[in-house]
């Protein structure tokens, strides 16, 4: 196996060269298939092309027609155990942007369906998401939140729990309003109200969100009804006052306040069952959920260096598994026509008898060389141990 | 026999105690406390079968008990990743509880004081709603820790997580939904016990009343956020003051 990886991302292409050469699940499956034994891994943060003995050239001319322009300086190159490793952490979140994002794993196997490579290449891919797993599963690095949006999400899951049923009001339809509701979307909330200063765009929203859209005076009147308070408007003025929230005796209410000028009066955080969250307050959690993944990054690391080692071992275990199964089949051979020979003069009952033995010589005989032959291939010796028998046993396997 | 299941559920337990103070070693903290709660349940059985009655009438023994039930409350309401720093609150306490019943000589007494089936239903009925209380009390204290979290916007509320609210509310709610009947039942028993021998009614028992007014107040009112927190603790305080402030057997 030859395994060469070829690509940019964001570590060194800027995201006016990245955005050219990103392609869709289908456009990368086809590019792939279209080089040979190969798997196109295209993101908005990479795009990268593993190949196993296909020439490395032919795979730059790709990219750089995907990409309109030469790549040289952008692309990095790397090789064998370098190659594996790599696209381990890259299915592990390590190499993205946030330590630990989830969203690559799922990448990482699409692309793998999609260009459908061969056994070998199949292989390291599946060995890739089987690692990305085990980081996601026996490391925290995943589990906290990225981003504020997100974070505002986690927070209001820390107060309800399942956000299932638990209703929004969305006060502002601009965009970072509206990427928030759709993570609190996402977690199973319903976005019940959109109120804005325009209620022609808060029904554009609304509809999006299968909510209704309501004028920023009815605000207020809608408190009672709602469990999470989401405002994100331009407004110079506060928006929503403490006189403004009604007794929460039997509820708890959750305010996320990520507009700057703020639109929420802080003393609403001070009243009985509500909690208030304001953009200071969710990037001081990012910033500490950020500083977890850092630290849990470095076990993550360890998974990986663990995964890239049983990689190297099955990788040299092909240098020598043709010659084993060469080796097997040539004593089968010489066995069954032997047999062959004898079978007429004996009974069935000897004959059986006579199979099983010749059997269980040959498994014993071979063992020990089978796993000295596996042992050596790990070191360096694996190749010329393989050839050493070749020459002995008089072996001709194909090479696959 | 007995002494052959003590330190392997001592063992278990101050494993979980331990394993629980991180999230990485917080699933082999939940099998200690399985094993540790199974090695318990061989012991109980083994004191049961070494004895001609009811082998925990002592107050060591009772905490032997005490700690059985409130372990397997916790395991069948709280034994979860997303739970693990109850874990943390409940499992030292166990670990402690059970150090001291062994030290009082609660974890192998093969003599009982009660022959009477009325003050065996009784103490077991207690000690197992005593258990639920503490239960419910520690889910309490950690809501009120989380909300105060919550309300002051600590920076590490989602790098150190508690279990969400409304989850918390909800468990000391069942928790307590469940040993309520218990202390019904055992209080009923103890007082047809006290009129069949002509007992008078002291103060722990008049604390226990308190107590179970008090939560059944809570069941039929059903009160939510710090308020339903701050009951749940105060029950327990009750609980506490009849069973330590005022220590002593009060059978005869």
């Amino acid at each position: 196996m030859t395994l060469t990886l070829v690509g940019l991302s964001h570590h060194v292409a800027p995201v006016t060269l990245r955005e050219r050469v990103t392609l869709d699940l289908e456009t990368a499956g086809r590019l792939a298939r279209s080089l040979g034994d190969a798997v196109c891994l295209s993101t908005c943060n990479r795009t990268e092309l593993y190949l196993d003995g296909v020439d490395e050239a032919e795979a730059v001319a790709a990219l750089e027609r995907v990409a309109g322009e030469a790549l040289d300086g952008v692309l990095y190159r790397l090789h064998e155990d370098a190659a594996a490793l790599h696209l381990f952490r890259v299915a592990a979140g390590l190499d993205s942007l946030v330590p630990g994002e989830a969203e690559i794993l799922g990448q990482v196997r699409a692309a793998c369906e999609a260009a459908d490579p061969g056994p070998r290449l199949g292989h390291v891919f599946r060995q890739a998401v089987v690692v990305g797993k085990r980081v996601r599963t026996q490391t925290s690095i995943g589990e906290s939140p990225a981003s504020v949006s997100s974070a505002a999400a986690a927070l209001a899951a820390q107060v309800f729990g399942d956000l299932k049923g638990r209703h929004v009001l969305l006060i502002g339809a601009g965009r970072i309003g509206e990427l928030a509701a759709a993570n609190l979307a996402s977690r199973g909330a319903t976005i019940a109200y959109i109120a804005n200063r325009t209620v022609d765009t808060a029904r554009e929203l609304a509809q999006r969100f299968g909510g209704q859209a309501i004028a920023l005076s009815e605000v207020p009147a809608r408190l009672a009804d709602v469990d999470v308070v989401l405002s994100s408007t331009s407004a110079p003025e506060p928006i929503l006052s403490a006189a403004d929230v009604p007794s929460r005796h039997r509820a708890p209410l959750f305010f996320i306040d990520i507009a700057v000028p703020r639109d929420l009066d802080p003393a609403i955080g001070k009243i009985d069952g509500c909690f208030l969250y304001d953009i200071d307050d969710l990037e001081a959690v990012v910033a500490e959920t950020l500083e977890l993944r850092r630290a849990e990054a470095t076990h993550a690391e360890q998974l990986v260096a663990d995964e890239a080692e049983r990689f190297r071992s099955w990788r040299a275990s092909l240098d020598v598994v043709p010659a084993i199964a060469s080796l097997r089949a040539r004593a089968e051979e010489i066995r069954t026509s032997e047999l062959a020979k004898v079978d007429r003069r004996m009974s069935d009952d000897a004959l059986r008898t006579l199979e099983s033995v010749t059997s269980q010589i040959l498994n014993k005989l071979l063992h020990l060389p089978t796993i000295r032959m596996k042992e050596a291939a790990v070191t360096a010796d694996g190749a010329e141990y393989a050839d050493a028998v070749r020459y002995l046993f008089g072996l001709e396997e194909e090479t696959p | 026999m007995v002494e052959a299941f003590f330190w392997p559920a001592l063992l278990g337990y101050g494993e979980a105690a331990f394993a629980y103070a991180t999230v990485r070693t917080s699933r082999a903290a939940t099998w200690g406390v399985r094993l540790g709660w199974l090695a318990q349940t061989a012991l109980l059985a083994a004191q049961v079968v070494g004895t001609d009655g009811f082998p925990w009438s002592s107050w060591a023994g009772t905490l032997n008990l005490f700690v059985w039930f409130l372990v397997g409350t916790y395991l069948i309401w709280g034994c979860r990743p997303r739970f693990r720093l109850l874990g943390l609150a409940v499992m030292p306490l166990a670990v402690t509880l059970f150090v001291v019943a062994r030290i009082g000589g609660g974890t192998n007494s093969r003599v009982s004081h009660y022959g009477d089936l009325f003050l065996v239903l009784h103490v077991g009925m207690l000690t197992a709603a005593f258990a639920g209380f503490t239960l419910a009390a520690g889910l309490a204290a950690l809501y009120l820790w989380q909300e105060h979290r919550l309300k002051g916007r600590a920076p590490d509320i989602l790098r150190m997580r508690l279990p969400p609210l409304a989850s918390l509310e909800f468990l000391a709610w069942r928790t307590i939904l469940v040993s309520l009947p218990l202390l019904t039942l055992g209080l009923a028993i103890g007082v047809i016990r006290q009129r069949r021998d002509g007992g008078t009614f002291d103060q722990r028992e008049l604390l226990t009343l308190f107590a179970w007014i008090l939560y059944g107040g809570f069941l039929a009112a059903r009160p939510t956020g710090r308020r339903a927190a701050c009951l749940a603790l105060g029950g327990f305080a009750l609980v506490v003051i009849a069973r330590v402030a005022l220590a002593g057997s009060h059978f005869t």
